[in-house]
This record gives C-alpha cells, structure tokens and sequence, in this order.
C-alpha cells in the first residue's frame, strides 16, 4: 500500500532539504519504507494506487527522536506505562523514543531489555528503543555487560537519573565501552553537593526556605567527566545540560576535539527558576530550573551547536506525588507533548532556523545513538510528522494522552500543532483522533 | 469604649478592618499599614491581658484547631491560650497521635479538617511551603505557626510589639540577628517585618549558617560577632539545632559558643541600652550564656513570651471576624 503526501513543505534536517509545499512533489512511501521524496516526483501524475495525504502547506518532517524518557515500566505504571507513554509520544508527533533504564527492576540485564522491546511491540505504537544502566543495579561501582546488552538493543549507556559518581568506576565504564563503540550518558550532578537540594540555590530558594542545588554540582561533574574522556578516549554524552558554566564546558570539551556532546530538555531553555514561584511542584525538576542567565547560555549553546539534542525529559508523576509540600514532591514533569512546540518556540523567536531545530529532535539524537530512523530518503523509514508550525495553541496538560498530567508549562501559549504521526508507514496519529 | 464582650477597645483604630487576607501565611506579603495594625490590636490585647485578663466571647462557638505537625510547646500552648481568652473551643491534634504519620497526606488532612468545620486553623509543619498548601485546600482562615525554614510570621509580630513596647518604634532601629539564619524561619519572618516597618537588620553567623544570597534581602552579612553588634539597640539571638552543631555546619558547640554565643564581653560592642531576645527555646551555653539571658534589665525572652499570646488573640480575632472578600483576595 503506497501513501502519496502532497502539498507539504519537506523538510529533512539530515540532508537539508527544504521544499517549499506548493510543488507537484512530496513524499511517497510504500509500505513501511520512503521510496521517493522530491519537489517534482509527482510531475509524471501521482500512482493510481496510492492513497493521497494532503497537507494543505503543513510541514513533512522525520518524526521526533526523542532520546530521554521514562515510560516507568517495568514498576510503576501507575505513573505511566509503555502503551500510554507511547500513544503520548505519537500525539507529540515523536515516532521514536529511548527510554531510561531506571525502571524497578533497572535494565541491566537482557532480560529486562527484552521484556521492554515485547511491551513495545504490543503498544504497535511508537519506536521504543531503551538505554541499558553503566552499573549493575544502576547504583552500584560494577559495571554491566555492555557487549551482550548491546547485542540485546541497548541503544547506550546510562545510570538514568542518577550520576555515576564514582570517578573510577566511570573511567572503566568509558573505557570498555569503546570496545563496542557505545556512548556513555551521564547525569552530571556530583551527588554529594546536590544533597538535599530541591531547587535552584539563590535568592529564591533563601526566600522560600527551600534548600538549594549550587550550578556547581553540574560543573564539578562537567570537569570531572571531561578530564575522564580526556584521559580514557570514550565517548561521553551529558544529558540535560542546564547552566551557563555547564554549556561553556561542553564547548571547550568539543574545541579540544573530544567525544563530547550534549542535549537539554525544553524546561531549561523555555524556563527559568521564577517558573517555582509559591512552591509551584510542577516547576520541581532535575536539574533545577536555573536562573535567566543560565537560559540565555542555554539557546545560545543550541543556536551555536554546543548543544547537540533536545529531549523532553519526559518523567512522568502522578497527583499524590507532586500534592505534597515542595521538599516532599517528586522531581519531574511531562513533557512528550510539548516537545515539538516548545522546540519551536526557538525558532518563532529566532533563535534557530525550522531545519535546524528540527535537527536537534530528529537527525543529531539518532545519529548519536545510530537509530534506523530520523531522516527523510528513499529507502528510509516511513517515520513522519505533518505538524503546522504556526497554529497558536495552548499547552493545556488536563488534555494530555500521558498518564501524567503535571507541566511546568500549564496553560503557556505556544504556536506549533501535531497534525499526523507516521510510523513504519502507518499513521498512529492524527490531529482529529 | 471597652466591653468585655467585644474585646478591647484600641484607640485610633478605622472601624474598617484594613487586613485584606484570608490567611496569615508570611510576613512577606503584608504592607507597613497591616503589619502596624497587627501590632496596634496586638497591644490592646497585651494589655487588655495585663489589666483584666478576663475572657472574651469574640470566638464563642468558633473553633480553633492547633495542627501540629513538627513538635511545639511553646506556640501551641500560646494559641492555646490565645483561642480559649477569645473564648473559642480550642482542639489540638499534635502529629504524633494522628494518621499524618500513617500515610495521610495534607490534602486528606485538609479534607478531614474542612468536615469538621473549624474557624480557624494554627499550622506548623516541617516542610517550607506546607502550611500555604493546606490553606488552598481548606475553608477557613490559617496562620502559619512556623513552616520548614521559610516563616514564622506570629514570632516576627510578637518580637517586634515587644520591641516597640520598650524602644516606642521600629522604625531606624539597628538590629543584629544572630545564629543559624540558613535553617530559620524566625529570622525570615523578622527580616521582612523589621525592613518593611523601617528598621535596619544585620545577621551575624558563621558562613556555613548563611544562606545563599543572603545579602539580595537587605541585610548586612557579619561573620564577626563584635563587629555586627556595633551599634545595634536589639540582639535577637536564633537557636541553633542540636543536629546541625556537631561538624557538618559549625565544628563543635565549644567553638560555636566562643564565636558566636552572647556573653557580656561580646555584648559590650551593641549599644549600651541594647535589648537582648531569643524566640526560646534557648540552648544555655550554646547561643546564650546564662547570666545574659537572665539579665532582668536587658534580656526580653520573659515578655516575647507574654506578648506572643497577645498577637495570636490579635490574628485569631482579624482572621475570624466576618469578612468579605473578592475572588482576587481569597487566594492570596
């Protein structure tokens, strides 16, 4: 079965392409494959047998990567599960996400992996690809098998939320993996400083009585892990990167021509530490919501390319966890829904050009992690999302398809609308469903 | 006019209440005309108090509920008492006791209280943020008796009608608070008071004891015990945790009490009529050397005390009079 999308202005951040939509050209796939893309492939008439998408000026791009979620399963999916999480996915018009390994039990072993890939395959939704711990437990100094778990799907390496913070136990971890051409995903907070913390240090949280987390516990570990790829060659990536000193050091890191790169989450550049305001849960994130400052820092780090990635950092929480006093509260927010429009937002306010903020959700994490999905060719996957760019909307998370229901971002106006979600030529979403 | 049925009468007061809050959550938020009309009704209680002491009826079928959730003795018997001279029915539920400590959270207790019925609410919880919380949650007035590190407003109110009782105002006064600023919700709630009523505050403590950007709320930061207390008229000693003494903040009480405990010598820099206080209760030897806390002519621990149960009869009776507000007002 061919699907013929015409009318739509293609964009593939990989190649570069950009077409504008008011040619007789398109996308046309044919089962779950892209077969042929271009502004004049439709010039010789449309296949007979094709099932015709109109896009009426929309964007065609790849669907969104999102390299940073956590879909709770296996252990509590009362937060969220893999069908949930994925039908909020492909709302967000995200066709492939990769999901933390701090689940209960962690995936640390085959077994897990595999029982994460088989819930996938039921949901019959999104792409679900899954990082496997660095150490056993995901809070331990021994690390895991990485070449079976990578023969086993595991896209990288990662201890989820939780920093390795054991220097020796990282310089092994980035030292073996290079025997598998892995990458190391790191949290990087030194845990021994962000103790206790539960917000932005500063005069706010002086204010609120709330105890603070210094930038420092991100550039401690920035220096730290920098001098540890220096010294062992390995490749290391930092998620979530969320102050200025942070985005200065990933840039001196890919200066010097190390293996280093970086993704943030919309909170840290659409954001800043005012979001807390009275105690505002929703705003409790990790990394805290930092000053203005560390936001400016933040856009420009991904307008100039330090930052490689976007991810949602979606973290789902249900009610009872955030309905409690801020220290008390869970960190964490919802974010596969707004991933798109609020990546947008970087370009409604000219930070970025279309193509290159949807680099940073598409082709650079699947890259990254070498995932089978990302780019708009013939011969690819037919992983698409048709989303209007400008359509003014409302993030209204009452409405949301997750489990979870807390953003920081409640009620924010945004412009950008998921119209269709394509995955492996299948449409699993679309803006009437 | 004064008429034991109706309370005291204060002298040059508007007939109009000018205290548009539903609760009394922080001192932040409140204007130099809320605070001085606190302080004013607060005094005419104090003495009120001192005169007769008899009881009011201006709580008679009212209820007060003392919700403590961190241990008290001091102000939950200072509310206590406050209820029961404005003749309410006062009931305490201490956490201890209660099914907080079995999973319950503070919206189900918010939801248990509300089916109660109460009047008013005197909360004190660990958590900075908790009591405003549960004032979202429930249908009646709340004070904040102290929540986590963030405000204690009734000890600033009862610190300072103490302090304009013996010095006749705020305003220009010099005042060092002394102690562990970082953990304190007294010091908080007495820096906002004391700034917005005209006063100008120093803190002296170690670094450790200081939070971050201490300096962004208006204060001078003082390391050097002697030095803060040059020239001040009030030395408002904070008491220092017993887990926070042993290493991880100061190194040993020993030395905690020679660099910052008040003792005359240190004393000697403030003003010579320089008034001594503590929010109680007091670590004798650690914060505070006994003979000046004793001091009968300089130390006012004893009259904080009697003044703290006068400025709760003050908040209950603005809190619980019948008031209106506007959409706008009830949420703030």
């Amino acid at each position: 079965m061919s699907v013929a999308y015409i009318n739509a202005r293609v964009i593939d951040p990989a190649s570069g392409v950009d077409h504008p939509a008011r040619t007789s050209g398109g996308v046309l796939t044919d089962g779950t494959k892209i077969i042929a893309m271009g502004p004049d492939i439709f010039n010789g008439g449309r296949p007979d047998d094709a099932e015709i998408v109109d896009c009426d000026g929309a964007v065609l791009a790849p669907g969104l990567v999102d390299m940073r979620v956590d879909f709770c399963e296996p252990g509590n999916e009362h937060k969220e599960d893999i069908q949930s999480g994925s039908h909020a996915a492909a709302a967000g018009g995200v066709t492939a996400v990769v999901t933390l390994p701090d689940t209960m039990p962690p995936i640390d072993d085959a077994s897990v992996l595999e029982f994460v890939a088989r819930r996938a395959r039921d949901a019959k939704l999104v792409k679900v690809f899954a990082y496997a711990t660095v150490t056993r437990g995901g809070d331990s100094d021994e690390i895991v098998e990485m070449g079976l778990l990578k023969e086993a799907g595991a896209v990288a390496f990662t201890d989820g939320r939780r920093s390795v913070a054991n220097a020796k136990t990282l310089s092994r971890a980035l030292k073996y993996a290079l025997a598998f051409d892995t990458l190391i995903v790191q949290h990087a907070e030194e845990p021994s400083l962000s103790a206790g913390g539960v917000m932005q240090s500063g005069e706010l949280s002086t204010r609120l009585g709330l105890p603070g987390i210094p930038r420092e516990a991100e550039t401690i570990m920035l220096d730290r892990d920098i001098s540890l790829v220096r010294m062992t060659g390995g490749r290391y990536h930092a998620a979530h990167v969320s102050t200025a000193e942070g985005v200065a050091r990933i840039r001196a890191a890919k200066a010097e021509g190390l293996r280093v790169t970086c993704d943030t989450a919309p909170p840290y550049f659409a954001l800043n530490e005012l979001a807390v305001g009275e105690y505002r849960t929703f705003a409790k994130l990790s990394p805290p919501l930092r000053s203005e400052d560390d936001r400016q820092a933040v856009v420009e780090g991904l307008a100039d390319g330090t930052i490689d990635c976007i991810a949602s950092d979606h973290f789902p929480q249900d009610q009872e966890s955030k309905r409690l006093p801020f220290e008390l509260a869970e960190f964490g927010s919802s974010g596969l829904e707004s991933l798109l429009a609020l990546t947008l937002e970087l370009v409604h306010n000219g930070h970025l050009s279309l193509p290159d903020a949807l680099a940073k959700v598409t082709s650079a994490p699947s890259e990254l992690l070498k995932l089978p999905t990302g780019r708009l060719a013939a011969g690819a996957a037919a992983d698409l999302v048709i989303f209007d760019p400008n359509r003014p909307t409302r993030i209204e998370p009452d409405t949301f398809i997750s489990k979870s229901k807390n953003s920081p971002f409640d009620g924010r106006l945004v412009q950008g609308r998921v119209i269709r979600t394509v995955v492996d030529g299948r449409t699993i979403h679309t803006i009437d469903s | 006019m004064t008429n034991a049925k109706t309370g005291p009468s204060v002298p040059n007061l508007p007939t109009e209440i000018p205290f548009p809050h539903r609760h009394l959550l922080g001192i932040q938020d409140l204007s130099p005309d809320e605070i001085g009309y606190l302080l004013d009704l607060s005094n005419a209680y104090a003495e009120h108090n001192r005169a007769r002491g008899d009881k009011l009826d201006l709580m008679r079928n009212k209820t007060l509920i003392n919700l403590f959730f961190e241990d008290s003795t001091r102000t939950r018997t200072s509310f206590e008492l406050a209820g029961m001279r404005l003749g309410a029915d006062v009931i305490n539920i201490a956490v201890a006791n209660s099914s907080i400590k079995k999973g319950e959270t503070i919206i189900d207790t918010a939801m248990t209280l509300n089916a109660m019925h109460a009047d008013a609410l005197a909360v004190r919880h660990s958590n900075a943020g908790a009591v405003k919380l549960l004032s979202e949650k429930v249908n009646c007035a709340v004070i904040n008796g102290g929540d986590g590190s963030h405000e204690h407003p009734t000890q600033a109110l009862l610190d300072a009608l103490t302090i304009r009782r013996r010095k006749g105002h705020l305003q220009g006064l010099l005042v060092a608070l002394c102690g562990d600023v970082a953990h304190s919700r007294v010091a908080r709630s007495n820096i906002y008071l004391l700034q917005t009523m005209g006063a100008r505050v120093r803190v002296i403590a170690p670094p450790t004891l200081i939070p971050p950007a201490m300096e962004r709320l208006g204060v001078e930061v003082f390391h050097d015990m002697r030095a803060g207390l040059e020239g001040c008229d009030i030395v408002m000693m904070l008491r220092l945790q017993r887990e926070r003494m042993e290493g991880s903040f100061v190194p040993s009480v020993h030395e905690y009490f020679k660099f910052y405990g008040l003792d005359y010598d240190k004393l000697q820099h403030a003003k010579p009529d320089a008034l001594i206080m503590h929010p109680g209760p007091m670590n004798r030897g650690v914060e505070i050397d006994s003979d000046v806390a004793d001091d009968i002519d300089r130390s006012l621990i004893r009259e904080q005390v009697e003044m703290g149960v006068a400025v709760r009869m003050a908040c209950l009776d603005v809190l619980t009079r019948e008031r209106d507000f506007d959409d706008q007002e009830a949420t703030s």
